[in-house]
């Protein structure tokens, strides 16, 4: 009963979603259900979920991370003509996205914080400002071919696992990020970050060092980013196309877990989930035969009724918690835990 | 307040002006005129588009939401524009009204979205830009229609140096600073923009002047769909993504100083801060500088001129405790206080040790 009213609510709702879209994949392609297939999906869905993961960490704390499709661009171009087709050459290149990630990361936080400017102005800089040097570095079209080796992390994986055949590094790539991911939510960095995304002059009074925080947030965003791009080299190659809007994803798989856009509230795994939802639903578009133009009108329609389905939800469990009698269990009991919201702050 | 007000726009004209001067000698390093009548003439030119979305952006932005529709809005209108005018000049006036009723219905059903549905602006109005986009790419392939020849004079005679489009946006303008300054509804908008529960707890009704806001936003971007109609004489399914005016619009509001979280803002600024980009881009366009290399600019422009504008925007925000803020004083009193409570509390703790509990 308990686990029925969670999947319900906004916080399991993207779950719910998410089983749904799967079993009506599953439904008109029966092939879908093989553990290998799902695997290919998870592969699929790694990189807008790496991207999703770093983007919950900056809108968690009230700010917008609009440049992550272009890094992802550049990161791409670098990687597709820094490599060439020497293999040596990987690993310092690897190294040099890293890198570029970080100072990338770093000028949007210490603008963001410092300067004062606000996040959703400094990442659409630099989102202008690295996707048109990209451009004017390749001039528009595709370039470079990485080495094999690089393009191996989006390509290749585990060989000859029982059951699913092969396992994708991307899969693995994605598991280890999600957990760290959530182990760092749980860690006194996160718990300070929710509370600077819910209440910035609280949690400065409280004494949390808020330009470094938020910086890091951005770090973190940077880096998934890059993560992202490394495994789009393998998978979709190297154009500077790749990456493409995957900010505007990104936030919409947010947004879809229940995280709310200003801050304080949500939930990594839900987050990650949105992702897999955005996937599933393309996929799902795809297979039913929806005609490629319509696409984008049915998946509008789905994201603004998911993300109000979970707004009319909270709202009537906010009125209502009023009127039950005070602290009850049902209510502490199934937002405690996992999701970071402005009770269990203590 | 009035004070602050004037201080925020000063900033935006300092920085335009700077632009202005800073372009002068650029433009006259390569031997041509920035104040020739052409010149101006292409800035004003370039103002206009770009003017009219951000005049509706700056609305919705004050109402603390987004819109990331305007420019699926935009594309949608010309194609409606150029396919129902089909050439002939008789069916300019119905084809103009249909597109406006056709924009202002998107524009309410981006407002209720925000307002009954609850669903952030940025997504609500980023959902219904999907939608369009799936519309425009379900029934139009390619340019459509087919301007007349008098529907383009709108977009391409002028008084002198000045475009009848640029008159036009500025007209806009005036009217959007009459309903900002001087009506009930938008008086309202800055309350609800501000901080939408106190607004309620004063017996506002929220949900009104959000969706004026969002309705005049997609009419707005009607208009600036028309006008590229006009200039191109055929309605395209990608004018307006392709112009990237949805952030740019978002910037220039910014530039202009009216705040993202919404409640406070104006919008002359917004039209110096649509100058400045004009400002900027001509000077690109005319030193021939790489179109690529022109958004590097773009962007560091942006973030630099909003930098040099927000340190001034914090402060420009009361303090709500301390010296200037809503309880002026508070502080300094309390402190003040502090000695007389410390003596007060050890009085009583002398007298509750020597009368043995005589405290009340």
């Amino acid at each position: 009963m308990n686990a029925l009213r969670t999947l319900v609510s906004p916080r399991g709702a993207v779950f719910l979603l998410l089983v749904l879209l799967l079993v009506a994949v599953a439904v008109l392609n029966p092939n879908f259900a093989e553990p290998g297939q799902l695997m290919r999906y998870i592969q699929r869905v790694a990189p807008i979920a790496i991207v999703a993961l770093g983007q919950f960490f900056v809108i968690i704390a009230g700010e917008f991370d609009l440049s992550q499709g272009s890094l992802i661009t550049a990161q791409v171009i670098i990687a597709g003509n820094l490599v060439g087709t020497d293999d040596t050459r990987t690993l310092p290149v690897l190294a040099l996205m890293v890198v570029f990630g970080l100072v990338v990361g770093l000028i949007n936080g210490l603008v963001t914080t410092l300067l004062k400017v606000p996040s959703f102005i400094v990442t659409l800089g630099m989102m202008l400002a690295l996707l048109g040097a990209v451009m004017w570095w390749t001039g528009g079209a595709a370039t470079g071919n990485p080495a094999d080796s690089f393009r191996q992390i989006g390509r290749g994986g585990v060989q000859g696992v029982p059951l699913v055949g092969t396992i994708p590094w991307s899969v693995l790539i994605l598991a280890a990020l999600l957990a760290a991911a959530i182990w760092l939510t749980r860690r006194p960095y996160g718990k300070t970050l929710v509370a600077l995304g819910d209440n910035s002059r609280a949690a400065r009074y409280a004494g949390a060092r808020e330009w470094w925080i938020i910086t890091r947030a951005f770090i973190i965003s940077a880096l998934s980013a890059t993560v992202s791009a490394v495994l789009l080299v393998g998978y979709a190659g190297v154009h500077p196309s790749v990456g493409r809007g995957y900010e505007f994803v990104a936030i919409t798989a947010v947004v879809l877990g229940g995280v709310v856009l200003g801050g304080g509230r949500g939930w990594i795994v839900a987050a990650v989930a949105g992702a897999f939802v955005l996937e599933a639903l393309f996929m799902l578009l795809n297979i039913a035969g929806v005609p490629s133009t319509l696409r984008d009108a049915v998946q509008g329609v789905i994201i603004i009724a998911a993300v109000a389905y979970s707004g009319v939800v909270f709202r009537a469990r906010r009125t209502r918690a009023p009127a039950a009698p005070p602290p009850p269990e049902p209510v502490p009991a199934h937002s405690q835990g996992t999701i970071h919201t402005r009770g269990d702050q203590q | 307040m009035k004070r602050m007000r004037i201080g925020a726009g000063l900033i935006v004209l300092a920085i335009l002006v700077l632009t202005i001067v800073v372009g002068a000698i650029l433009v006259a390093t390569v031997g041509r005129s920035f104040f020739s009548a052409g010149n101006i003439r292409d800035i004003l030119t370039g103002m206009s588009v770009l003017g009219l979305v951000a005049i509706g952006q700056t609305l919705v932005i004050l109402g603390a939401s987004l819109d990331l529709s305007v420019v699926y809005v935009m594309s949608l209108a010309s194609l409606i524009a150029a396919t129902t005018m089909a050439g002939s000049p008789g069916n300019i006036v119905w084809a103009v009204v249909l597109t406006l009723l056709v924009c202002g219905a998107i524009g309410l059903a981006n407002g209720l979205i925000v307002t009954l549905l609850k669903v952030n602006g940025f997504i609500a109005t980023l959902g219904v830009g999907l939608i369009l986009q799936g519309v425009l790419n379900t029934s139009f392939r390619g340019s459509a229609g087919q301007v007349p020849s008098e529907f383009q004079l709108f977009g391409a005679t002028g008084l002198g140096p000045v475009p009848i489009s640029t008159i036009g946006m500025l007209a806009l303008a005036v009217l959007v600073w009459l309903l900002l300054a001087r009506t009930r509804t938008g008086a309202h908008l800055f309350a609800v923009g501000g901080d939408p529960a106190v607004s309620r707890l004063s017996g506002l009704s929220t949900a009104p002047p959000l969706i004026v806001a969002h309705v005049v936003c997609s009419l707005c971007a009607g208009l600036a769909g028309l006008l590229l109609a006009s200039r191109l004489g055929v309605g395209s399914p990608t004018v307006g993504q392709q112009g990237g005016y949805a952030l740019l619009s978002i910037a220039a509001v910014v530039l202009g100083g009216t705040l993202l979280l919404g409640g406070r803002g104006s919008i002359w600024g917004t039209i110096g801060g649509v100058a400045i980009f004009a400002v900027v881009d001509n000077v690109m366009s005319v030193m021939q500088v790489n179109p690529f290399l022109k958004d590097v600019v773009r962007g560091l422009v942006i973030v630099a001129a909003v930098a040099v504008y927000s340190r001034r925007a914090v402060v420009r925000r009361r303090a709500r405790f301390g010296p200037g803020g809503t309880r002026t004083g508070g502080d300094a009193a309390a402190r003040a206080a502090a000695p007389e409570m410390a003596a007060a509390t050890a009085s009583l703790a002398d007298r509750s040790e020597v009368g043995g509990g005589a405290v009340r």
